[in-house]
């Protein structure tokens, strides 16, 4: 048997293996565009979200049809890449079937286990199709959803579909081709799912079902490998990323807003209270807040990469169900947007976060961050624990602070707070005055 | 508090009225009957009067940190002064900001929401209810203030409260985790709403009103303004009537 197909396989591994190395070095990269943030306390606890909402999808089954349906593409996924494994040493090593011999029986339950998860993500990924493109749910026609958005989506779900269909193929031709008593073919046991398929391709000759079998065969290992390098290009890359960014969840209440030390120190000193170690210069102060991907934190960089667009956020934003421009799905998606233009044209040489634009402005307006309640409806909502609200809120930092381009109802406000210590203008001294009646009442 | 400071006494709690419950005239009423089932059932308590100021929530979350730290600091420097070690407020935006942005400012103490401290005084039998009163057999449904619920993972105290009146709790459709906002959260209450098809409090005031509800029951000031000027919109105040916890229970107790 000529050694061909073998080289070939190792050539195609190897360039796969070289690009995608090369695509995590620039996410990663890009990724740690963001500020230093750490966040590894509370390591049981952290386990424990990873184990629950990323290996679990316990935050997918709020909404339980598309929670049903991704967990079985997730299992599909997880357990089909174990025959990936035997595709892998069959292609170095030229053989077919490898396992087959050593698992016996088992072999064939494992082949139709492996089926029936084809089978079932092959239906789930009808089903996710429909629902985007028949059904148009809404948070999939959302604005921010025109154009690659979506194109990425239905890109995702037809390459799995066609992925799945490949095996069921391959299964069936080569079932058949064992049956004739082809040289390296291994009859198996009955295969329930490809069974369905030989009536049709049982009037092929050898030769035609040899060329369906190999061709079903290396559509499906080169189309895994490229899918794998897809994904670094596309909103899927959550299949990866959601176990580091459950891992690096916000544990805190999320009603808490983090406080800024740097502004602490100034507030303390203009309060004439003593200042721990006023002799230490100031730590370096970028900004007050956030105006590009470079004033966040990583893990708000992390959050956006982790996305994958399913609109639960959005759909659960008040602000968006009245109408408001606010979708803290866009929120996360120019996070990434941003953090993707400055990579690239950092790796061309260019100006990267100097190229005169910047996440707030040229991707995200005030009128966005403006109409949040800070209700926490999106963090809640997101089934990998993303926060857009930690991103919403530098932002207005940055605005209020450093811009002082508040809304002016808001100004106002700010103003009753520092003359009358109440968000709104009454006399500090009357403070008490609800009393007044209680003691009257009682006085009786 | 600086009565009883200098008469040397120290309250088992400090009453944290905050700025609507200390001016707005409709959340006045929430404090004097908090302050009444308080003073019926003698708790010992104190409330800061002209010493507390806001505690920054609207500025901090407007952006505006130095204003929030500003206040903040203030406030803490005012009760560590008088060594409070517990707080209770009727507002769930005080309620969140002292309990967990103080501490990184060095204000350190137990915070609890009136839902939760009403919730113990009823456990406790300390506040007898008539089961009898204007509530009875009612239908009233809870609103989930995102400060409280989402925010503090409170969700069943106040609702535990309502029960105890002995009226029929109906849930509206987003309830507890996917409760809706009632608008005014994020400083929102003091600006108009960005420009969109509806405003949000409408939006939620239909769904409660959808449940067939008698009366909607709050633990929020802005909540409780928000969801008022949502049933004035929707013409319905005289059939429906907006209440927080505090006062439903010292109508119950007839105080």
């Amino acid at each position: 048997m000529s050694i061909l197909p073998q080289l070939a396989f190792l050539l195609i591994f190897g360039l796969a293996g070289f690009i995608l190395a090369k695509r995590i070095k620039f996410l990663k990269r890009n990724i740690l565009l963001g500020k230093d943030e750490a966040r590894n306390d509370r390591s049981s606890e952290r386990w424990k979200t990873i184990l629950l909402v990323a290996f679990g999808q316990q935050k997918m089954f709020k909404r339980i049809v598309p929670a049903f349906l991704h967990l079985l593409i997730y299992v599909g996924f997880v357990v089909i890449n174990l025959e990936v494994l035997e595709f892998i040493l069959d292609g170095v090593l030229g053989t077919h079937r490898l396992f087959a011999p050593a698992l016996g029986s088992f072999y064939t339950v494992a082949m139709n286990i492996f089926e029936f998860l084809a089978f079932a993500v092959l239906i789930s990924c009808v089903a996710f199709l429909i629902r985007r493109n028949v059904m148009k749910v809404d948070r999939f026609v959302k604005p921010e959803m025109k154009g690659w958005p979506t194109l990425d989506a239905n890109l995702i779900l037809v390459i799995e579909c066609i992925l799945m269909m490949a095996i069921l193929k391959m299964n069936a031709a080569d079932q058949i081709l064992a049956s004739r008593g082809v040289e390296h073919y291994t009859l198996l046991g009955p295969l329930f799912f490809s069974g369905l398929l030989h009536p049709i391709f049982e009037n092929f000759s050898d030769g035609f079902l040899i060329f369906i079998e190999r061709g079903a065969w290396w559509f499906h290992i080169v189309g895994i490998l490229a899918f794998a390098i897809y994904v670094t290009y596309s909103k899927h890359l959550h299949i990866f990323l959601a176990f580091p960014n459950t891992w690096y969840s916000n544990l805190k209440p999320k009603g808490e807003i983090n406080n800024m030390p740097e502004v602490t120190n100034e507030v303390n000193m203009m309060l004439g209270i003593p200042v721990e170690n006023p002799a230490e210069p100031p730590a370096e102060i970028g900004r007050f807040g956030a105006k590009d991907i470079n004033d966040l934190s990583w893990i708000n960089v992390l959050n956006a990469y982790s996305c994958t667009e399913c609109g639960r956020c959005t759909s659960e934003c008040p602000a968006n169900q009245t109408g408001k421009k606010l979708s803290p799905r866009k929120i996360m998606m120019d996070v990434r947007d941003r953090a993707e233009e400055v990579g690239k044209s950092l790796d061309a040489g260019g100006p990267g976060l100097e190229d005169g634009k910047s996440l707030l402005g040229d991707y995200i307006s005030k009128e966005e961050i403006n109409a949040c309640t800070t209700c926490n409806a999106c963090v809640e909502a997101c089934p990998v624990n993303i926060d857009p609200l930690s991103i919403i809120l530098q932002l207005r930092r940055y605005v209020a602070m450093e811009e002082s381009g508040t809304p002016a109802q808001w100004n106002a406000m700010f103003q009753n707070m520092e003359t009358s210590f109440s968000p709104w203008k009454f006399s500090p001294s009357d403070r008490f005055n609800w009393a007044e009646k209680v003691k009257e009442e009682e006085m009786k | 508090m600086a009565e009883m400071a200098a008469n040397g006494q120290s309250p088992e709690v400090l009453f944290w009225v905050g700025c609507a419950g200390s001016f707005d005239e409709r959340y006045k009423a929430v404090t004097q009957a908090f302050v009444k089932i308080l003073n019926k059932v003698g708790v010992s308590f104190a409330v800061l009067g002209p010493e507390e100021t806001c505690t920054g929530d609207p500025a901090r979350r407007a952006g505006n940190e130095f204003l929030f730290q500003m206040q903040a600091v203030a406030n803490i420097q005012v009760m560590n002064g008088y060594e409070v070690k517990k707080v209770v407020t009727a507002c769930p935006h005080c309620f969140n900001t002292i309990k967990n942005e103080y501490p990184a400012l060095g204000g350190n103490y137990e915070v609890i929401h009136h839902s939760q401290f009403l919730q113990q005084l009823i456990n406790e039998g300390k506040v007898t209810l008539q089961g009898g009163g204007e509530f009875k057999g009612k239908k009233i449904t809870f609103h989930d203030s995102c400060y409280l619920g989402r925010a503090n993972d409170v969700y069943e105290a106040p609702r535990e409260v309502i029960k105890a009146l002995d009226v029929e709790l109906v849930e509206m459709k987003r309830c507890r985790t996917k409760g809706l906002c009632c608008g005014a959260g994020g400083a929102q209450m003091f600006k108009e709403p960005e420009s969109g098809k509806k405003d949000i409090n409408i939006e939620r005031t239909e769904e409660a009103l959808a449940t067939g509800a008698q009366a909607i029951a709050v633990g929020c000031p802005f909540c409780l303004t928000m969801m008022t000027d949502g049933v004035k919109n929707k013409e319905k105040e005289a059939e429906v009537q907006v209440y927080d916890l505090a006062e439903m229970i010292a109508k119950d107790m007839g105080i």
